[in-house]
């Protein structure tokens, strides 16, 4: 693919509001990860909350949008000043000519949750203040940006699971490429919320301790939030140093709802089309950020997968135990870390992973150091066997 | 702001797939939307999804089974092979039983739902099952854009056939919800299309299309029992295209997208 500028960039998560929170906790090697006070849930886990969500108030002509998914939205549009490059690049190309490609596995469902404890106990009927179209459906989040910066043009929510804001770079990138839009405005947001901190611990895929990736004891995730975003134009006029979109790789497993292909066969072919799409080979990559939700399955499948294509040749690390997995946002949150890794030269280490799977044979960083890496990828994969890798650069 | 250049994006359909109320198969809706026979009211039929494996057959939602199903039937009109394809799917939302269910017992003081309701309740619980039946490796996209999915899934699928030059197998389908949650999102019933597009004309080829945005208003259809289903079911949106390529006619229609962007659509049968 022809490469595309990251004009402008943001991510918040329970490590803090903005690029200079991610990277102070990124470089101390914190994690943001708190037992559980999520709520009304009751559940022996750890989880990645962000701060002051629920003080976001959405501007009074979007208020049929409030929930919590649509505040985290808020919190991260206004921070790192993305609000004002995208009101510039709508300046510059006009406002059918900028698209919106948001990802987000539950959006405001958290809504529906809280609207049942309130049903009319005669009729079962849902509060009349509960709006289905603006909270829960996935849909929202998009809908929702695009009415907060007025846009006219074409707009999708992507919902695979976890690798939905990873797939958004994809679904912009063709469009920026065939010239249906001049800009795009890619994302994730993903929130708190009952179905997924009941529903990861149904599966027994939640840890009772912060989440360990890659090591030999992990026993699962510890579920976060976070919101992150990028703006992705055609890099005719990128300077040095600006962070680059090189390639993309989809895929799927077509072998389980909810378990990877054991041998990460999935994985290898996401991450194979994204070296093809950037044309590059497995040794120009400097560092990989995986996907490394710290289950057993998920881990094993993916560290095969690395290890067939890379070897133990490229520093790779999860930033799961840091962040938390924040499921339809990791994608998106990910692709900042990594254009920070590349900006900021340092390689992301690994809090809470203690002892290395043995069995894992790739060159895994439990603590962050200095590194010039010029290239690197990001995994993402999800639910249902969707896979997506993503390689961004430094333009020269 | 920079003069705006409005790309067509043209594409080969191959093979259709459709289920709505009344209508139980392409051939049959071919058939009244060409004004052969009525439109009769009947609840929309789902095929059994033989292919699954026994375990996910019994798991299969509604939402599921008209995802596979008009998929398939287009596959099967293309005579394309399910394992190669890539795939768009396009949905205003998950499976709204399954989303009742969960909600009703997070709503109760036994909150340990079930594992199964829980990986199906994701979006792209249609997309899953159908790598699951098909084997196919292939990129899958999952979207979702409310009422506006048939145009959404339309432009990432002929995304994919323009830029990545691949035969890309477009599924839009939505399903109803239960009460309390079908009032507050009331669609009446289960419905999908399904288009097999490919990036080059072959002796498959059933029609080119080019799609370009517009601010026109959508077509309706004149009969009113195929209106109320255009209008009352998103992926059904696409009536007015399936209606020309039904009569095998050249022109162009407009599709409902997200206001005050439209599709215009130009059709050239094979």
């Amino acid at each position: 693919m022809t490469p595309l500028l990251l004009s402008a960039y943001t991510a918040s998560t329970c490590l803090g509001r903005g690029l200079d929170a991610t990277r102070a906790a990124l470089l101390a090697g914190r994690s943001g990860l708190a037992p559980c006070a999520f709520e009304t849930v009751q559940l022996d886990t750890w989880i990645g909350e962000v701060a002051g969500v629920d003080e976001q108030i959405l501007p009074a002509a979007l208020q049929h949008y409030d929930c919590r998914n649509n505040r985290l939205a808020l919190l991260g549009l206004q921070t790192d000043g993305f609000d004002q490059a995208v009101r510039a690049a709508i300046n510059r190309h006009g406002r059918q000519r900028v698209g919106i490609f948001v990802g987000t596995s539950t959006s405001g469902i958290l809504q529906t949750e809280l609207a049942y404890r309130r049903r009319d106990p005669i009729t079962g009927a849902l509060p009349d203040d509960f709006n289905y179209r603006c909270t829960h459906n996935s849909f929202s989040l998009a809908e929702f940006t695009r009415d907060y910066f007025a846009l006219e043009g074409m707009a999708m929510a992507v919902s695979t699971a976890c690798s939905s804001s990873a797939k958004v770079f994809a679904a912009a990138a063709r469009q920026l490429a065939l010239g249906t839009i001049d800009a795009a405005i890619v994302g994730g947001v993903d929130t708190l919320c009952l179905t997924t901190l009941y529903g990861f611990a149904s599966l027994e895929l939640t840890s009772n301790r912060p989440c360990r990736p890659y090591d030999a004891a992990r026993n699962g995730i510890s579920i976060g939030e976070g919101a992150a975003f990028a703006l992705l134009e055609r890099a005719d006029a990128a300077t040095a140093g600006a962070v680059l979109l090189l390639g993309t790789g989809e895929s799927s497993d077509a072998y389980h709802m909810s378990a990877p292909h054991p041998e990460g066969l999935g994985a290898r072919m996401a991450m194979d089309a994204a070296l093809r799409s950037a044309g590059l080979a497995a040794d120009d990559i400097g560092y990989i950020n995986l996907h490394g939700t710290a289950t057993p399955a998920n881990d094993a499948a993916e560290g095969k997968a690395v290890a067939a294509l890379f070897g133990d040749r490229v520093p790779c690390s999860s930033t799961k135990g840091a962040t938390g997995h924040t499921l339809g946002a990791a994608g998106a949150v990910e692709a900042v870390i990594c254009a920070q890794a590349l900006t900021d030269g340092f390689l992301p280490g690994s809090p809470g992973t203690e002892l290395l799977d043995p069995a894992i044979t790739i060159d895994y960083r439990l603590r962050t150091s200095p590194g010039t890496p010029r290239r690197a990828l990001s995994n993402s994969f999800g639910f249902g066997g969707s896979n997506c890798s993503l390689i961004f650069g430094v333009a020269p | 702001m920079s003069v705006s250049t409005n790309t067509p994006l043209t594409a080969w359909i191959e093979g259709i797939g459709f289920i709505a109320p009344g209508l139980p198969d392409w051939p049959s809706a071919r058939t009244v939307l060409r004004g052969e026979q009525p439109l009769l009211p009947a609840p929309s039929v789902l095929p059994i999804p033989a292919l699954l494996p026994p375990a996910e057959r019994r798991r299969a939602s509604r939402l599921i089974k008209v995802a596979l199903a008009v998929g398939l039937e287009a596959a099967a009109h293309a005579g394309a092979d399910v394992a190669t394809l890539a795939t768009v799917f396009a949905a205003s939302g998950a499976d709204g039983h399954n989303c009742h269910a969960l909600c009703e017992q997070l709503a109760s003081d036994d909150r340990q739902i079930s594992p199964t309701r829980f990986h199906n309740s994701v979006h792209n619980a249609a997309a899953g099952y159908w790598g699951i039946a098909t084997r196919a490796m292939a990129p899958c996209q999952v979207i979702c854009a409310y009422d506006a999915g048939f145009g959404a899934g339309l432009i990432d699928a002929l995304g994919q056939v323009v830029v990545d030059g691949q035969p890309t197998l477009l599924i839009a389908y939505d399903s109803e919800y239960p009460q309390p949650l079908h009032a507050k999102r009331p669609l009446p019933d289960v419905a999908g299309v399904a288009l097999l597009l490919a990036p080059a004309r072959s002796e498959r080829s059933l029609a080119c299309i080019s799609v370009t945005a517009t601010s026109s208003t959508a077509d309706t259809l004149t009969d009113p029992a195929l209106e109320a289903l255009r209008n009352g079911i998103p992926a059904l949106r696409a009536l007015p295209l399936l209606a020309r390529l039904a009569r095998g006619e050249t022109g162009s229609v407009c599709l409902d997208y997200l206001p005050p962007m439209q599709l215009g659509i130009t059709v050239q049968p094979c």
